[in-house]
């Protein structure tokens, strides 16, 4: 087998995702949602995952929570966090690791409060549970949680209903970072705010990953965000990474089509309004072959035109 | 580029020649929708509270016939509220909502009529709560089809359910698939695609895009144009998203704290922002070329600037005089944009739903005892 999908962790990784494939299996038809991806994220690295919608980063954060259920099945691949195999931890191992080692923002965030419990006593649970904290110790630090991600600590007696989308998506980022975990995972974590909020929350996680030195694994469709957020990214299409390289250099020289295609479909704020299309209609890629490097640092995946030309 | 000082721009006729020019609605034109001092108070606090917030604090707004409004703004500033009432799933505390000229909370008392719904539809902001995970994707858009008399006969039915997937970008074949089986930017495209089996007048969509990939999104984007241009929809487009608010809309609304402050062309609006809000909202989209400019400071002032109300540019203005008690309205620009601006000056008296610029809590925190008695602990 070639040395496929490649990554570099610049420095010690501590996330690494070698070959991981992952299929929902159907009664008539089965999907290979995530198909042979690699890559890595180094100690305090903000690494970004976009691309297409439905191309695989939401199962790939689910696999390494080992949150996916029947009918996905990881079919292959392997992933380490902090040198241990997460694939074959136990349920106590498991829980620990979920909480403490790795949090998670969901896409759905907005639908993960639990409806009948106030914002208050999901928090309050978190540190009474997972940290050991008394009621009252936990309560204040709720509500320096919800002032962290200026929510009025008042609202710790409302219930999610109560609150506006970007309000409880603020309050499920609280959560997250409650336990300080060393690997945050935010899967389309601001989809719900206007951008100042959404700048704010971003600078504060990125503060505090400066300060706690954790590392972010970062999904967004939001290409201007990432690129400005992230270290380094990957672009996927279809399950696999077409393109990783220094979110820098993938902002100013994309390579792969499909990479392009995304940078060029923001429109622009300020000038003539010009008509954008995105990919044009009917453009697909299949078959996308391993990465190749094609400057230090940066991999693409070679059209089917180079393909020919591989062993 | 600097989006925080945006250049000053050719006057917009000139400047949108690629594309067709925003459409003028004739003066005398009934609107597709209007909206008149729409007020929203919620219930809160716990079962036997009287406390109550202000989520809509007296909106007005107007989408023209075959006009696309884009509603952005703060988060929690009402938005999705607003689109609610009007969808009639929130009953508005105060306020009229008419429909091609018609009072609809007069002549459907209680709840929105089946006519109401099929000249009325919304897209709601959350694709994952919208969807009923029982269902297939086939049940959604069938029912919403059958409902409406749009069904036909069986092989009519097929080939509208096709069609109304391919239009949103699926393949047909996903008409079998249960919503926990498809990612977030399909359950968005489903959820598009039934308010469309209705074919109404006015569609109101609540971040219809947001978890889209760019390249997509405009697929979307460009397809709401079409259904404006091709089948005269109305919409109002809620999004954080300024950039395609500025693609699509023909006109940008801003809502802070529960009232519209700011409403104009498209362009010009974000060129030229007025109210400090929307200063500070055009200020912070993301830019690649800007990383790591994101300055506390500045932040602060500009945000200071939002909070407090104590001086309008229009203030000594003769013209247009200013208004402490009234929301009065300040034209900026040529009128020919019909952007205007809420006076800055004038302060609301009831205070609107807590919002996420409010950074001094301490009001709320006082009302409760026990977060006062912790915070003195802190
Ligand atoms: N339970 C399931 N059964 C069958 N197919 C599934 C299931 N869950 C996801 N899929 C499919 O797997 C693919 C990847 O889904 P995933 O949610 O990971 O995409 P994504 O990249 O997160 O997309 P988005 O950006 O829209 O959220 C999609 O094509 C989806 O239809
Ligand atoms: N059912 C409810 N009960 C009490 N308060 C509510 C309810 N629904 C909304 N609110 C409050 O009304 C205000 C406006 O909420 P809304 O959802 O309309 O905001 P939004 O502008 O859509 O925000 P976002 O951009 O975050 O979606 C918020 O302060 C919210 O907490
Ligand atoms: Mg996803
Ligand atoms: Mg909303």
């Amino acid at each position: 087998m070639t040395v496929s999908q490649t990554s570099f962790g610049s420095h010690e990784p501590v996330l690494e995702i070698k070959d991981l494939t992952v299929k929902y299996r159907g009664d008539t038809r089965s999907t290979t949602a995530v198909d042979r991806v690699s890559f890595s994220i180094g100690v305090g690295e903000i690494f970004g995952l976009a691309g297409e919608s439905g191309c695989g980063k939401s199962t790939i954060a689910n696999a390494i929570m080992r949150l996916l259920r029947d009918p996905a099945e990881i079919s292959g691949g392997s992933i380490r966090f902090g040198g241990r195999d997460v694939l074959s931890m136990g349920s106590e191992e498991l829980r620990r690791f979920r909480w403490q080692d790795v949090a998670m923002v969901f896409q759905s965030a907005m639908n993960s409060l639990n409806p009948v419990m106030t914002i208050g006593d999901q928090i309050v649970d978190i540190y009474t549970t997972h940290a050991g904290y008394s009621r009252k110790e936990s309560l204040r630090r709720a509500a320096e949680l919800l002032e962290l991600v200026r929510i009025d600590p008042a609202r710790l007696k409302s219930y999610p209903h109560q609150l506006s989308g970007g309000m409880r998506q603020r309050a499920v980022i609280a959560m997250a970072v409650a336990l300080k975990p060393s690997l945050l995972i935010l899967d389309e974590p601001t989809t719900a705010l206007d951008v100042v909020v959404q700048q704010e929350i971003l600078a504060q996680i990125k503060e505090l990953q400066h300060e706690l030195g954790f590392s972010v694994l970062f999904i967004t469709h939001d290409m201007s965000l990432m690129v400005e957020l992230s270290h380094r990214m990957a672009v996927m299409y279809g399950g696999r990474i077409v393109e990783t390289a220094r979110a820098k250099h993938i902002h100013t020289a994309p390579q792969h089509p499909y990479t392009q295609a995304l940078m060029g479909a923001f429109p622009p704020l300020t000038g003539p309004r010009v008509p954008l299309t995105g990919l044009p209609d009917g453009v697909k890629f299949s078959n996308i072959a391993d990465l190749r490097e094609v400057s230090p640092g940066h991999f693409v995946s070679p059209l089917p035109v180079l393909q020919g030309a591989q062993p | 580029m600097s989006t925080n000082n945006p250049a000053p721009e050719a006057p917009v006729q000139e400047s949108s020649v690629q594309m067709p020019p925003a459409r003028k609605v004739p003066a005398k034109q009934i609107p597709a929708l209007e909206v008149r001092g729409l007020v929203k108070d919620f219930h809160s606090g716990g079962l036997f509270s009287r406390a109550s917030v202000r989520a809509l604090g007296g909106v007005d707004l107007t989408i023209g016939k075959g006009q696309i409004v884009a509603l952005v703004g703060e988060s929690g500033s009402g938005k999705s509220t607003l689109a609610r009432c009007v969808a009639r799933l929130e009953k508005p505390t105060a306020g009229q909502i008419l429909v091609n000229g018609i009072n609809v909370l007069k002549r459907d008392r209680f709840q929105a009529s089946k006519e109401y719904r099929s000249q009325l539809q919304m897209v709601f902001q959350d694709p994952f709560g919208s969807l009923n995970p029982v269902h297939r994707v086939e049940h959604f858009l069938t029912r919403s089809l059958t409902l409406h008399g749009k069904a036909g006969t069986a092989d009519e039915l097929r080939i509208r359910l096709d069609q109304l997937m391919t239009t949103v970008g699926l393949t047909p074949d996903m008409l079998n698939s249960y919503p926990h089986e498809l990612s977030g930017g399909q359950r968005q495209r489903v959820a598009i695609a039934r308010a469309l089996a209705v074919e109404p007048d006015v569609i109101l969509a609540d971040e219809p895009t947001s978890m889209l990939d760019v390249s997509v999104r405009i697929g979307i984007l460009n397809l709401m144009r079409q259904l404006r241009d091709r089948q005269g929809i109305s919409m109002l487009y809620i999004t954080h998203d300024l950039a395609s608010a500025r693609y699509l809309a023909d006109r940008i609304a801003v809502m802070f704290a529960g009232e519209v402050v700011e409403e104009g062309e498209s362009l010009d609006v974000l060129a030229n922002p007025a109210h400090p809000y929307t200063r500070l909202l055009v200020s912070a989209v993301p830019d690649p070329a800007r990383t790591g400019s994101y300055d506390p400071a500045d932040r602060a002032a500009l945000r200071a600037a939002v909070m407090e109300s104590a001086s309008c540019v229009f203030d000594g203005d003769r013209q247009q005089r200013c208004s402490v008690t009234e929301p009065v309205r300040h034209l900026v620009g040529n009128a020919a944009n019909r952007h205007w601006v809420r006076c800055h000056l004038y302060r609301p008296t009831a205070a609107a739903a807590g919002h996420a610029l409010s950074s001094d809590p301490s009001a709320s925190i006082a009302a409760d005892g026990s977060l006062t008695e912790s915070k003195a602990s802190a």
